[in-house]
């Protein structure tokens, strides 16, 4: 999203292992968007695309951030991060999948739902990722009553 | 509505949370230890019984907008973790009952057998 059309910016740093923290970045976006009037099913998408890919930064990369953009009619979620990348992209989608540690399921995550839900409750999902140096995330959210359906 | 008096009652279960109203209600009931699985099925307003008993629990609910969590099987979580549902309003429930017997004893409490297909 270009700068002048964020009615509201923030990006937010994310440590790769860091699972003592896992969810603060997406309750911080679901606080934020709450304040800034969103819709209660806007907030709810955008939360849980936040919360599944903070997860991924945690168990998967090194390191990451989150940028989340509002405009008027959209929400735009952006995840960079530092990692090894994802190998096969068409095999992460697919649901059931998953490269997850013993440890990462202990914990109620890595059940290969990650990156299907992200797009469950996105309206565009962009995945860019280079093995052995990242994925970059852009996921896009269109506000209910607003923009194109 | 399935009111949290009754399901203590029910189940006979603990209020850890006390600070939160014994007349909280939940629309729907949803049972898994997969945090995954409550992000990506479980409705807004459900009660959730679980086998999870750590802080990632709190946070799905909060970000699923979850009205509450059972935890089956006794097990307990710690206080920093109570700490946090009670800073988002969230019932905790402890029972000593199974998962199973826990989600027996739940349906008969609700009218379209707990959890409504999407």
């Amino acid at each position: 999203m270009p700068a002048a059309e964020a009615v509201f910016r923030q990006d937010f740093p994310v440590k790769g292992g860091d699972f003592a923290h896992a969810g603060a970045v997406a309750c911080r976006i679901k606080e934020l968007l709450k304040d800034l009037g969103l819709d209660a099913a806007t907030v709810r998408r955008a939360a849980i695309a936040a919360y599944e890919a903070e997860m991924n930064v945690i168990m998967y990369a090194w390191e990451g951030r989150m940028d989340l953009a509002v405009s008027p009619d959209e929400v735009h979620i952006t995840v960079d991060d530092r990692g090894p990348g994802i190998a096969d992209v068409e095999l992460a989608m697919t649901e059931g999948y998953s490269t997850a540690t013993r440890e990462m399921r202990e914990l109620g995550f890595g059940a290969g739902m990650g990156l299907p839900n992200i797009k469950r409750n996105s309206d565009i999902l962009h995945i860019d990722s280079r093995t052995g140096e990242g994925t970059r995330l852009k996921i896009v959210i269109r506000r209910n009553g607003h923009g194109a359906s | 509505m399935i009111v949290l008096k009754d399901v203590l009652a029910l189940l006979e279960g603990e209020l850890i949370t006390p600070a939160t109203s014994p007349e909280a209600a939940f629309r729907k009931v949803f049972a898994s230890d997969l945090m995954s699985d409550v992000l990506t099925a479980a409705e807004p307003g459900s009660l959730l019984l679980t086998g999870l008993a750590n802080g990632h629990v709190v946070c799905t609910c909060s970000v699923a907008d979850l009205a509450g969590v059972v935890f089956v099987q006794g097990k307990r979580p710690a206080a920093d973790v109570i700490g946090q549902a009670l800073a988002k309003n969230l019932p905790l429930i402890v029972t000593k009952m199974t998962m199973f017997e826990a989600c027996s004893r739940m349906a008969g409490l609700v009218e379209d057998g707990g959890h409504a297909r999407r």
